[in-house]
């Protein structure tokens, strides 16, 4: 049978994608016809809504201790152009973002040499002491396993106390490419794929809430996975493609997401049509995406959200981080 | 209806002005998408992208047309006017060339003193120094403004330029073809009868052209679909055009302000563009206006060809859109979406494949 006949029967019927499929579909290139089982897949979860939420970055720190190549962002310390926020500077910044309606605060930022733990500590306490109603999603299982390394506890113990000073949940950032080959080339010092994986689930099991990620485009067409994904560069096409496929593969996520700061907000829009039901947040300020040349604004208004949803034929929902509904606009 | 569509565009027949209502506004991208894909797949079965190395030069910004969605154009005595001479010309054209280009793209502002013998005077010292240089210039708005400064009737001012060197008229100044809209946002200028009436009397005196479409600035559906008629009626009178160019307003420093049209909004536009003018060999996808990606993504929405390499480009740029891709990075784009890319001259012979 014809691969698109096939995943289209394995959609419909609820039968998951084999390893085999997806890099069949990577192979392919009908990007309308993966398109549309994607948008089929995503139809049969989440009929025509899509989800925004009303949030704020805050990345308080470009010092790290790693070299990930990918990476346009960080800075060494003593290095010109390096910055840390006092807490004072990010309590200012959560209490705007309070004023205008957030209802999430998005921190994540550098492995710095020096702060110690209980900065982290203190910089969630301190928000949620201000703004109980703001949930704050942060960090990594990168920083997690750094935080580990700084305190003298163990994972369980760093988790539970950041969950005890306020930690909400994590978004699902360091994941880049989780195969180890490609992981050596364009992050050497980060936690293995296998960490990440391991230190995701003990959030996991601790009662938080995570995202998971992927960051391509990079040098993983030149690894292991070569002979399927042809040197697809890292256009609009690899972006739709990616998505649709990620939509189709990952039958037990009811959520997959456009992240406009990277992808621009006309592909990001255009991908709703390609089996995405959510469109990230309104962002505010944003520092890793755009150091690293995206184009997209630093912000987007609730009311521009709203419109390219409506205007790609999809309901916009405003949601809060744990994608429980706010509204349906 | 999208049956029934179907059915007409597999049979190669026309759609009629509700049919292409319906596809603007009631059909998912992705079906639309579709109808175009196969439009472009029997137009061009090679699976081939095609651009040229080109250069827009732009010899003023004296302008007294005065549109509202222009941020380029500027007062005769403002500070910022400029007009550049000869020399400046074809020192750029020189440049061009170096770059292996093949098409210039002259175009300015209606400059209150501008007649005919300074075009005639430019257009033979390019055309004596750079023989291999398609003269790809000059806008029907700009026509019409050079023969009534001169004096002349239309035809005749396009002859003496055709003798002088012009070898195709571009698109530009089409905006929306519907007088409605033209008062509006660019009451000065020509009305659409007389944009037709210069490509048609171009392709009668053997010279081609391309059509182009600006959509987003305050146009209804009916009048997108309106303009896309009226060009392929032209197109049957007359074989004037040898592509289509949708591209978006970009509101940034103009009078008209206001937001730019959508990722989607762009792909349902081209897509009807390919379905409806199926008697034009080429649409050109805009990454000046669009970006990389979308351009990339535009090759599944019936675009065949991705326009210039623009080694140099005022107008788009002055309204805040400055996307830059070299000669290279077209070719990657159209490699990387799974076709071959070739480089054309302004007629579309190919020059060179990779």
């Amino acid at each position: 049978m014809d691969l698109l006949n096939r995943i289209r029967t394995k959609v419909e019927t609820s039968e998951r994608l084999t390893d085999q499929d997806a890099l069949d579909l990577f192979a392919c290139e009908d990007l309308l016809g993966i398109g549309e089982l994607a948008a089929l897949a995503n139809r049969l979860k989440n009929g025509d809504r899509v989800y925004f939420n009303v949030n704020r970055h805050i990345n308080y720190t470009n010092i790290c201790v790693n070299r990930c190549t990918f990476c346009a962002f960080s800075k060494e310390p003593g290095q010109e152009g390096g910055y840390t926020y006092a807490l004072d500077e990010i309590y200012a910044k959560a209490a705007e973002a309070a004023a205008v309606g957030a209802t999430e605060i998005h921190m994540v930022g550098g492995l710095h040499p020096e702060l110690p733990f209980d900065f982290y500590l203190e910089m969630l306490s301190g928000i949620r002491q201000r703004h109980p109603q703001l949930h704050i999603k942060a960090f990594t299982a990168v920083e997690i396993d750094y935080f580990s390394s700084i305190s003298a506890l163990d994972d369980e113990q760093v988790i539970l106390a950041l969950r005890e000073a306020g930690l909400g949940s994590m978004p699902g950032g360091g994941a880049e490419i989780l195969g180890a080959s490609v992981r050596q080339k364009i992050c050497p010092e980060k936690i293995t794929g296998e960490r990440w994986l391991e230190i995701v689930e003990k959030v996991h099991r601790l009662g938080l809430k995570t995202n998971a990620t992927m960051l391509f485009g990079h040098l993983e067409q030149d690894g292991d996975r070569v002979d399927h994904l042809r040197a697809r560069g890292a256009g609009g096409v690899d972006a739709l493609k990616t998505l649709a496929i990620s939509r189709l593969y990952l039958d037990n996520f009811r959520h997959i997401k456009a992240y406009w700061v990277m992808l621009g907000l006309k592909v990001a829009q255009v991908s709703l049509c390609f089996g995405v039901n959510d469109l990230d947040g309104t962002v505010v300020e944003e520092k890793i995406g755009h150091d690293a040349g995206a184009d997209s604004p630093q912000t987007l208004s609730m009311e521009n959200l709203i419109g390219m949803i409506r205007e790609a034929g999809c309901t916009p929902v405003e949601r809060d981080t744990l994608y429980r509904q706010r509204r349906v606009c | 209806m999208l049956e029934q569509i179907k059915t007409k565009i597999a049979s190669q027949q026309p759609l009629d002005r509700s049919e292409a209502l319906f596809l603007m506004q009631e059909t998912d991208l992705l079906s639309l998408g579709r109808l175009a894909d196969g439009i472009r797949r029997r137009m061009h079965p090679e699976g081939r992208v095609t651009f040229v190395v080109d250069r827009n030069v732009n010899y003023t910004n004296v302008c007294t047309s005065k549109c509202r969605f222009c941020a380029f154009y500027t007062e005769a005595d403002s500070a910022s006017a400029y007009l550049l001479d000869s020399d400046e010309i074809l020192a750029k054209v020189r440049e061009l060339v170096d770059h292996g280009g093949t098409q210039l793209l002259l175009q300015g502002g209606l400059h209150p003193g501008l007649k005919i013998e300074w075009f005639e005077g430019l257009f033979s010292r390019i055309a004596a120094e750079f023989p291999q240089v398609q003269i790809h210039s000059l806008s029907p708005a700009e026509i019409i403004h050079t023969a009534e400064l001169s004096g002349l009737s239309m035809p005749e001012c396009l002859a003496r330029l055709k003798a002088a060197g012009l070898a195709s008229v571009p698109g530009g100044g089409a905006e929306i073809l519907v007088d409605r809209v033209r008062k509006n946002i660019s009451p000065n200028k020509i009305g659409w009868r007389q944009w037709i009436s210069v490509m048609e009397e171009a392709a009668r005196q053997g010279m081609r052209c391309t059509a182009t479409m600006m959509f987003g600035s305050e146009e209804t559906p009916e009048e997108i679909v309106e303009h896309l008629f009226r060009v392929r009626q032209s197109q049957e009178r007359s074989g004037a055009y040898r592509a289509f160019i949708p591209w978006s307003f970009q509101p940034g420093n103009t009078d008209l302000g206001g937001q730019t049209a959508s990722g989607v909004e762009y792909l349902r536009v081209l897509a009807l563009s390919r379905i409806l003018l199926d008697n034009i060999d080429n649409i050109q996808a805009s990454w000046v206006t669009q970006g990389d990606k979308m351009a990339q993504i535009s090759l599944f929405f019936g675009a065949n060809d991705l326009g210039g390499t623009m080694l140099e480009e005022n107008v788009v740029a002055a309204a805040g859109c400055s996307f830059r891709l070299s000669q290279s990075q077209i070719i990657e784009l159209a490699l990387g979406a799974g076709f071959t890319a070739a480089r054309r001259t302004t007629a579309y012979e190919i020059l060179e494949e990779y």
